[in-house]
């Protein structure tokens, strides 16, 4: 099967990858590129596609855009919320699930749930968790003398709001993940910790946490980027605006406002690219940190 | 150290790993738990590391009941069949980590693993990461890693199994010269019997969870307490023999054969099994026989001859003098002397043999 490629094999790889390559060029690679390009149309006519001028001002025009710099901000505030408090909540589970409880697939199952269901369901269920009257959540912190907050109206509350939603809806996959590594790191190690006079905690540190590094660094750099591209929570969350007076604008959602609401698409397009090029330089951190960190066996 | 283990018994759910076992191991000794897979060998070292609880019973090391301490609190060191070397950490850090858990200054640390590495030979490769190094280099790590610490009894669960044919012969006296060198109490669970017979002071043989027979290794060999130890230790294996009393005192004829052979006249089982060691018969004439049959098969391995003698419906394996001819499809004549016979109940499969009171609790208790 290891022949030395020739044209005639070449070929032939190609026509079975044809399928899939039609289908990434159409929907993915080619809008990208069209959004790329975009971004530098400065005066356009999308009536009949006719671009007039070409230049850099959508970019200085988004940079010096109040909305963009909150957008950039609340996105930040968002991806350093929910990345650690997510992946430590799931981690935390998936150690407790790991060790041998009754109803395994059970809990499994209940942890999956929010990752299959649709958002919009999800967004619903919790938008009357946070309802301010009749919510179980301020019920539930009324039992600590709590006020009632007004979660989804109030803007100082609506990020925190939307954290936990976000939260809770990527539990369930990171927990799977996070089973299937520790799964993976054999007994002997534990044993031979144990023996070597390791407690509970640092076998955790020591020997759960090394081995489970790849399946963490798979998990924070698929967070990360799922936190950046944060937008249909918000959407349903909020009933389709960006929260009370803006306050969980995020890039994303103003990529959305521009484009279908304004009709700006150079705009858009340059706010996407910037994007795309802030979640590009934390993808590349995170590799150099993963050669430092990460231990493949 | 002393360890002693008193009437401890196992139970998984519904099997009983362990069952009422009693012994003493003495300091410095080297043991090796000897037996076939479920016997229960390395679930007898789980509990001597703690890492299993046992049912009922108790341990002691030295003077101090261990049996409801943890694992990380016995102080003992453990090599585990696959080593379980940190594939993370690099060869130096898996030696020092025992120490980094008990706290011992960095540069403490540090000198005593180096000291240790090159005690077992591997001074050169403390950098290297686990996954670089060759099934004897781990194997030596783990030994390493096990002994850092000076514990006071040192477990290892099948260390050899791993390791191919010559590495198992240089490592096995490689972790004998290490362990007297210590001077440490060492315990030691294989299924190989020449792995248990060469280098272990004394030998445990256990089965079905109950220890058989508990003695130096040669007299495992030559005084088999019951079949199952005679059938166990020796390669190749025993051959055993049913016979019936007949008429004549003394006279015992072979079951599905009509050949008589003549035993001590103190045995007066209706039915007898006896066990010949292939090793001890030796060809001979008609009149010194114990046993005449066609040789059916014959192969020479190295400096003996190994033959299979039908005697009617019986085979029988000897090994014999290369420098006697002999052909596949001979009549022959095989000869034992007389105190290498061994004489079994056919019920419980003791050894029958008078004046050995060796029962396996009179044993234990020289033992102990």
């Amino acid at each position: 099967m290891m022949d030395k490629p020739t044209w005639n094999s070449t070929l032939k790889a190609f026509l079975y990858l044809l399928p899939a390559l039609l289908i990434l060029i159409v929907f993915n690679i080619y809008p990208i590129i069209k959004s790329f390009l975009m971004s530098f149309y400065t005066e356009y006519d999308f009536y009949n596609d006719i671009v007039y001028k070409y230049g850099l001002s959508n970019f200085s025009d988004i940079l010096n855009d109040p909305n963009f710099i909150k957008a950039v901000i609340n996105t930040t505030v968002f991806v350093i919320g929910v990345v650690p408090i997510s992946i430590i909540t799931s981690l935390a589970i998936a150690v407790m699930l790991n060790s041998k409880v009754k109803g395994l697939s059970f809990f499994r199952t209940i942890y999956f749930l929010p990752f299959v269901t649709s958002v919009v369901a999800v967004a619903i269920v919790w938008s009357w968790i946070f309802h301010s009257d009749y919510g179980l959540l301020n019920y539930f912190l009324g039992w600590f003398g709590i006020d009632p907050i007004q979660w989804l109206t109030d803007p100082t509350y609506s990020m925190p709001a939307l954290i936990i939603l976000s939260v809770w809806k990527g539990l369930g996959f990171n927990i799977i993940i996070f089973l299937a590594g520790l799964q993976n790191i054999n007994r002997q190690y534990y044993l031979a910790a144990q023996v070597d006079g390791a407690s509970a905690w640092h076998r955790f540190l020591s020997v759960t946490l090394p081995l489970l590094s790849p399946t963490m660094f798979f998990i924070s750099i698929i967070s990360i980027i799922n936190a950046f591209k944060v937008f249909d929570e918000i959407f349903a969350l909020f009933n389709g605006t960006a929260g009370p007076a803006n306050s969980t604008l995020t890039v994303v959602y103003y990529v959305y406002q521009k484009f279908y609401e304004e009709w700006e698409f150079g705009l858009a397009s340059a706010a996407a690219f910037v994007l795309f090029i802030i979640v590009f330089l934390f993808t590349l951190i995170q590799l150099s940190l993963g050669k430092k960190f990460v231990h493949y066996q | 150290m002393d360890v002693r283990i008193e009437n401890v018994t196992m139970e998984f759910q519904n099997t009983v790993a362990v069952n009422s076992l009693s012994t003493t191991i003495r300091n410095g000794e080297m043991v090796s738990l000897l037996g076939p897979s479920g016997c229960g060998k390395s679930t007898t070292l789980m509990l001597l590391a703690g890492l299993y609880k046992p049912t009922c019973g108790n341990i002691y090391f030295g003077e101090k009941n261990v049996t409801n301490i943890d694992a990380e609190k016995r102080e003992i060191g453990m090599v585990f069949q696959n080593y379980a070397l940190y594939p993370h950490l690099s060869v130096l850090k898996n030696i020092m980590f025992p120490l980094r858990m008990q706290k011992v200054p960095k540069r403490e640390a540090k000198d005593r693993a180096m000291e240790m590495a090159r005690l077992v030979q591997i001074g050169h490769l403390v950098d290297r990461k686990p996954g670089q190094l060759s099934g004897g280099q781990q194997q030596r790590v783990a030994i390493a890693r096990a002994l850092v610490k000076k514990p006071n009894l040192l477990l290892l669960d099948e260390p050899l199994s791993n390791l191919d044919a010559r590495l198992r012969l240089e490592m096995r006296e490689e972790i004998r010269r290490i362990q007297q060198e210590v001077g440490i109490t060492a315990i030691f669970v294989t299924h190989d019997q020449e792995e248990a017979l060469s280098i272990s002071d004394r030998v445990m043989l256990m089965k079905d969870g109950v220890l058989q027979q508990d003695s130096i290794p040669q007299e495992m060999y030559r005084k088999p307490i019951n079949s199952f130890a005679a059938a166990f230790i020796g390669n190749p294996p025993i051959n055993f023999l049913l016979a019936r009393k007949t008429e004549q005192a003394g006279n015992y004829e072979l079951v599905n054969s009509s050949q008589i052979i003549k035993l001590p006249g103190y045995l007066n089982q209706q039915k007898i099994q006896i066990g010949l060691r292939p090793e001890n018969l030796f060809l001979t004439d008609k009149d010194n026989a114990l046993l005449t049959g066609e040789v059916i098969h014959l192969e020479t391995i190295g400096r003996d001859t190994l033959i299979r003698v039908q005697i009617e419906d019986v085979t029988i394996r000897a090994l014999i003098d290369p420098s006697i001819p002999i052909n596949v499809g001979d009549q022959c004549h095989l000869g034992i002397e007389q105190d290498h016979v061994h004489y079994f109940d056919t019920e419980n499969g003791s050894n029958l043999e008078r004046g050995n009171s060796y029962d396996g609790q009179a044993n234990m208790e020289q033992y102990a």
